[in-house]
């Protein structure tokens, strides 16, 4: 069905940009009294337009190969023939479930996003945008077009943290802008020096061009620059916590559950693939980066306050398994990070919407405020409990599934990077459980819980959809590493194939 | 069917308990649950007696769980002796207790998510021992750690519960993280972690892995990071600090979980990984030496405690260490007969203090009480068979005693036996197993004492409401009395002696016993037993019994006794050399009426005299009372340092030098270099970014020069 439509992703990515246009001309032609009536309207378009775009996303799963390891569903149009400029879209076993991810999420985000007041037409236009760059990341086949998409994220995310944030969103807009773009610009000078040398943006044929090895190393280096500060990766991650911090829930939802991924999705994308030799060499690194990475934060998690800050910093230490099972190279590492990288886009994303619960009500994110919520609330707390424990990993949840695939693959690698990871298991269950403790168990000391109400049906939905898809995924795993395996294969053959070249 | 009906149905149960509980009302819930896990208990039996004596062991895949490259993990439910022992085990003593807590937690308001929790633990466990891959026991291994977790915090308005599930949580997750170190490490050797797999290879593998610095040989590395995970369930020493903690739970819980079920996970473990632990003799020394020493070290601890349950938490530590050493010095079988024997009678001390605390209105001090035997004589008599099974009461000439006679004296005197034979430590083990009996003995009869006889001490009012528990409670302990007096001989010749190659098949070596060869005293009964065997042998053959004689015949050639694995010499070749000394067979029953002597003359004869001792406050004393100062150290060392590092990373780390030098740091300069150069914003951001980026280049360059410059 889809191979008759040549350009079904480029719908499925600017959907949602016709969806901002729509509420963008509601906006902009309505009289200034009716601008309140369109804030509410706009509500119903945002939630329309990622609802279509969820079904799109589901329809590309089903009619999605798993067996092919190369790209499907290309779509190709030429644009600047001549130096090689192209406009083409396409998605394989790494991608493809990172679309599904984001349109699974976006709906989410939009109903989340209840207790928006001011310019809600704005943020609705600002999420909209957003989805469009997110889904173009994934999917785009062309160096140029990546790189608008990846940097172009930037923008809305710097508004909806700035605009909608908290008190100190100003700080944490320019950190988080700052941070992300000092890498950017590295990679921007890399993408030029690749297509000098190959004469193309296509990603497909970049794929298969072999870089000088003293190239590779420096090349790596400035996408490593980008990515790192995208995943976020120690020492470059102090921006994440402010970030959340201050951005609205579906803000936090959306950087989570999403543009964190963005950095794992181009390790996968461009270093492995691209720069086999310099990945190989640099491996070590990552891993001691990822260890460091993953205990850390860890601990510095222990020791938060604010409630979204523990979450922001235990996000740190989960992505630290997805950059330590992508280079370890073997099939079991890389694709639990992939795993890992879809099943933390659920779990922190529920977090954050239960953050975004009590939030709501109490405006309030500090730990000390609370305590005894399960009297009032049960059902929340039971939902907390389920992703308070996929959140440590608990087997049976998908936290799980992507910890020990990352961590066997990483024993294979050397003993100490799987050691070091297991450390960062233990320290979870500290820190999770101890929140979880502060926040939900106890006797209510603090008058003005005293009148807390539990989930509304509108958030119960919404949390129980992503239960049910911890669970399921925690139980029955290949229903992603399948979709996955064939290009992951593929990935690791070409790469093995290199390193074995290269050792010649 | 039975099988999935067995393991699933106390998980559904567990699910419409605790998510329509408030709907369906508490008594749905409890019927539901209680009904779901007594059906399971009936058809484990019928399992048990299908597989043990109709020997169908069977393996069902329900599912795929993981499949990447090799790395491929089953939802299966594996049917062979080991787990149709554990199954019953588990189910018999669940449904026990979940009808036992229609009675206790009567008044509880929270009744429906209690027995959800608790039949949710049942399918946990039931999910562990009945894996096929190492995989799915960590699952179930983390399952009832969960569990475990919810019931010790069960009453969540207590701090102190709170703190006691948080406790055995991260506790056990140390010890979780040995255990998937293992399998990480079990993959890597044999490309597999499914037990068949894994098992028809050790025999072969000469691997050797780099760990920590060493070269280590994998077997033995694989064994111990096992074993750890095995140290943190089953509250061995260093990682037995929680145990005594989750008493905050409800008592009921610390039958089923932190007595009968949980806590011998550890011991199934070993046991179920014995092709393993055969071929490592050095991790299996160092099992043996942690189980002396958690077997004496809670025992001592024991001596003093106050709270009934506390104490009893020591005692189940101490036998669990009595199940460790036989596992360490190759008694497998064993070591499964006494977590099978103990599982009944420490249930019923569990549950008898329970209804102590019930009829007392949640009294747990026994200095607060005393001579109540007139008010509770049914528990009295009860709580005193469970004693008498506890410490191993029966007249080693006559063959006859209590369920703990013929499991804690076999493990004694075996130790003796395999010290003979020269298994590093089985002299050791042997004398702190009988000075241990002698330890169990007086801190047993001391609470019996100090509960049911001498003057009552406590408040007069609780005295004169106290009541006999309710039959509900009450039928559960009289069954499991009846296990107590029973199991041990009715299991001894399936377990260890005359049928165990038979009950055992493949799943575990049935040890020295099996042929039949237990010495002087037992002789004659043995010696004719022996005789019976090789009768039934070739009879059953007739039958299409032929598993019999085959498992005999590789048991006794291929793992034997794992003679050469513990580099024994001559034990267990020539029955001439398997006799245990007559001395060697009375000593623990010395022991033990030593004990009951000694707690006699200070808790009966010499009242007050205890008391007077303890407020003397003598430092031996106080260093048990304080349990050896676990808790504080490690609550200096590792929360304190916890926190500690946590701080440090947090305020110096990310805010002083992260942020300081980067983008505050840099914001800083860059305003007063801007104020002095005047309106230089306009480059703001790019030297920002630039800065930032020189930083994280110098830093990548300088980490990889330190990591390639020592190659």
């Amino acid at each position: 069905m889809i191979a008759e439509i040549p350009s079904f992703l480029s719908i499925l990515t600017f959907l949602p940009t016709v969806g901002a246009l729509v509420i963008a001309i509601m906006r902009f032609t309505a009289r200034p009294e009716d601008q309140a009536k369109i804030g509410e309207n706009s509500r119903g378009v945002a939630l329309l337009t990622t609802v279509v775009a969820l079904g799109l996303a589901i329809w590309m799963m089903v009619e999605f190969d798993p067996s092919v390891a190369g790209f499907q569903m290309v779509h190709e149009v030429t644009w600047l023939e001549q130096i090689g400029l192209g406009y083409r879209m396409g998605v394989d076993g790494i991608s493809v479930l990172l679309v599904l991810l984001t349109a699974f999420l976006m709906p989410i985000c939009i109903l989340a996003s209840g207790s928006i007041k001011t310019r809600v037409a704005d943020y609705m236009i600002a999420f909209l945008l957003l989805e469009t760059l997110m889904i173009g990341v994934f999917t785009a086949l062309d160096l140029v077009l990546f790189y608008i998409f990846f940097e172009g994220g930037l923008i809305p995310m710097f508004i909806i943290i700035g605009v909608w944030g908290g008190q100190n969103r100003v700080y944490a807009a320019f950190k988080f802008f700052l941070y992300t773009l000092l890498g950017s610009v590295l990679m921007l000078v890399a993408m030029i020096f690749m297509f000098l040398e190959a004469g193309t943006t296509d990603i497909t044929v970049l794929l298969q061009t072999e870089f000088a090895r003293e190239a590779q190393t420096w090349l790596w280096l400035a996408f490593f620059a980008s990515f790192a500060v995208k995943m976020p990766m120690w020492p470059v991650h102090t921006w994440l916590p402010d970030a959340h911090v201050q951005a609205p829930t579906a803000g936090s939802v959306i950087l989570a559950g999403v543009l964190l991924k963005m950095g794992g999705y181009g390790f996968m994308r461009f270093s492995l693939p691209m720069f086999p030799n310099a990945s190989d060499y640099f491996a070590p690194m990552v891993f001691v980066l990822s260890i460091i990475a993953i205990i850390y934060t860890s601990l510095v998690a222990f020791r938060q306050t604010d409630i979204k800050k523990l979450i922001a910093y235990s996000s740190v230490a989960h992505m630290g398994f997805v950059t330590m099972g992508l280079f370890t190279m073997n099939d079991v590492g890389v694709q639990g990070a992939l795993y890992q990288m879809i099943s933390h886009g659920v779990i922190s994303g529920a977090l954050f919407l239960l953050v975004g619960v009590i939030y709501d009500r109490m405006h309030t994110r500090e730990i000390a405020f609370y305590g005894g919520l399960v009297h009032r609330m049960p059902v929340y707390a039971a939902i907390f409990a389920l992703f308070a424990m996929a959140n440590v990993g608990l087997p049976g949840t998908s936290g799980f599934v992507g910890e020990i695939m990352t961590m066997v693959g990483a024993f294979q690698a050397g003993w100490w990077v799987a050691t070091g990871a297991a450390v960062g298991v233990i320290l979870s269950a500290m820190y999770m459980l101890t929140v979880y403790r502060n926040v939900v168990f106890g006797e209510i000391t603090n008058p003005k819980l005293e009148t807390i109400t539990d989930v509304d049906a509108k958030e119960f939905g919404m949390l129980a959809v992503l239960a049910v898809s911890t669970i399921v995924l925690g139980v029955f795993s290949t229903l992603i590493t399948d979709v996955t395996a064939a290009s992951v294969e593929n990935l690791i053959a070409n790469y093995n194939a290199a390193i074995a070249a290269a050792a010649q | 069917m039975a099988p999935i009906i067995i393991v699933f149905g106390p998980l559904i149960a567990a699910f419409i308990a605790g998510v329509f509980g408030n709907y369906f009302g508490h008594r749905a819930a409890q019927i539901i649950t209680t009904f779901a896990v007594g059906l399971s208990a009936i058809l484990s039996w019928l399992v048990f007696f299908d597989v043990t004596i109709g020997g169908n062991t069977q393996t069902i895949e329900l599912a795929t769980w993981m499949s990447v490259g090799n790395f491929d993990v089953s939802w299966a439910i594996k049917l062979d002796s080991l787990s149709a022992v554990m199954l019953i085990v588990i189910n018999t003593v669940s449904a026990l207790v979940h009808l036992y807590s229609w009675g206790y937690m009567s008044h509880d308001p929270h009744r429906a998510r209690f027995f959800a929790y608790l039949s949710l633990f049942t399918f946990a466990m039931l999910s562990l021992v009945t894996a096929d891959n190492f995989l799915q026991v960590f699952f179930g291994w983390e399952g009832v750690g969960l569990a475990s977790y919810l019931l010790i915090g069960f009453w969540y308005k207590k701090k102190s519960a709170n703190d006691a599930a948080i406790k055995a949580f991260v506790t056990n997750r140390v010890g979780d993280f040995g255990f998937a170190l293992g399998i990480m490490a079990i993959f890597l050797v044999f490309g597999s972690v499914k037990f068949d797999d894994v098992f028809s290879q050790v025999g072969t593998t000469d691997a050797v892995l780099a760990f920590a610095g060493m070269e280590l040989p994998a077997l033995e590395l694989i064994a111990f990071l096992l074993f750890i995970g095995a140290m943190g369930k089953s509250a061995q020493f260093f990682l037995h600090v929680w145990l005594p903690d989750a008493m905050e739970g409800p008592t009921p819980v610390s039958a089923l979980i932190h007595a009968a079920t949980m806590v011998t996970a550890g011991v199934f473990l070993v046991c179920r990984a014995f092709p393993i632990y055969e071929l490592a003799p050095a991790t299996s020394t160092i099992i043996t030496a942690i189980g002396i020493i958690t077997c004496f070290f809670a025992a001592t601890v024991g001596l003093v405690q106050n709270d009934i349950k506390r104490v009893i938490a020591y005692s189940t530590c101490s036998q669990l260490g009595y199940m460790f050493f036989a596992a360490g010095l190759g008694l497998y079988s064993a070591a499964m007969f006494h977590l099978f024997t103990h599982a009944f009678f420490k249930a019923l001390l569990f549950l008898g203090a329970g209804s102590v605390i019930h009829g007392l209105h949640d009294e747990q001090d026994m200095r607060k009480m005393g001579g109540i035997y007139k008010a509770l004589p049914f528990t009295w008599i009860l709580m005193i068979i469970g004693t008498i099974a506890l410490t191993g009461i029966g007249i080693p000439m006559l063959g006859w005693g209590f369920a703990g006679f013929f499991s804690k004296d076999m493990i004694i005197e075996e130790a003796f036996m395999a010290g003979q034979a020269g298994v590093q430590l089985g002299m050791v083990a042997f004398w702190f197993g009988v000075l241990v009996a002698l330890l169990t003995s007086y801190y047993s009869w001391r609470v019996i004492f100090m509960t049911f006889h001498g003057k009552y001490r406590g408040d007069v009012k609780v005295l004169n409401s106290a009541h006999e528990s309710p039959w509900v409670m009450l039928v559960p302990l009289f069954i499991l009395a009846v296990g107590s007096i029973g199991a041990g001989a009715a299991y001894k010749d399936s377990f260890l002696a005359k049928d165990s190659f038979a009950f055992w098949q493949e799943s575990l070596p049935p040890g020295p016993y099996a042929e039949g060869n237990y010495g002087h005293t037992y002789g004659a009964e043995y010696r004719a037993s022996l005789g019976e065997a090789h009768a039934a042998e070739d009879g059953h053959a007739a039958d299409g019994y032929a598993t019999d004689d085959h498992a005999a015949d590789t048991h006794a050639a291929d793992t034997g006794y794992g003679d050469e694995a513990h580099g024994g010499e001559g034990y267990g070749d020539g029955h001439e050399g398997h006799h245990p000394p007559v001395w060697v067979l009375w000593m623990p029953f010395g022991a033990t009426m030593i004990g009951l002597v000694v707690a006699w003359w200070f808790y009966i004869v010499k009242q007050g005299l205890p008391a007077r001792i303890a407020a003397r406050e003598g430092p031996l004393y106080k260093f048990l009372y304080n349990k050896w100062y676990f808790d504080e150290l490690y609550n200096f060392v590792f929360v304190r340092g916890a926190k500690g590092l946590g701080d440090l990373f947090w305020k110096i780390g990310d805010v002083r030098i992260i942020d300081g030098l980067g983008p505050n740091g840099f914001a800083a300069t860059a305003m007063a270099t801007a104020r002095r150069v005047a309106k230089a914003q306009s480059g703001f951001l790019y030297h920002y970014a630039f800065v930032m980026l020189i930083g994280v280049l110098g830093l990548t360059l300088w980490i990889m020069a330190g990591s390639t410059g020592g190659q």
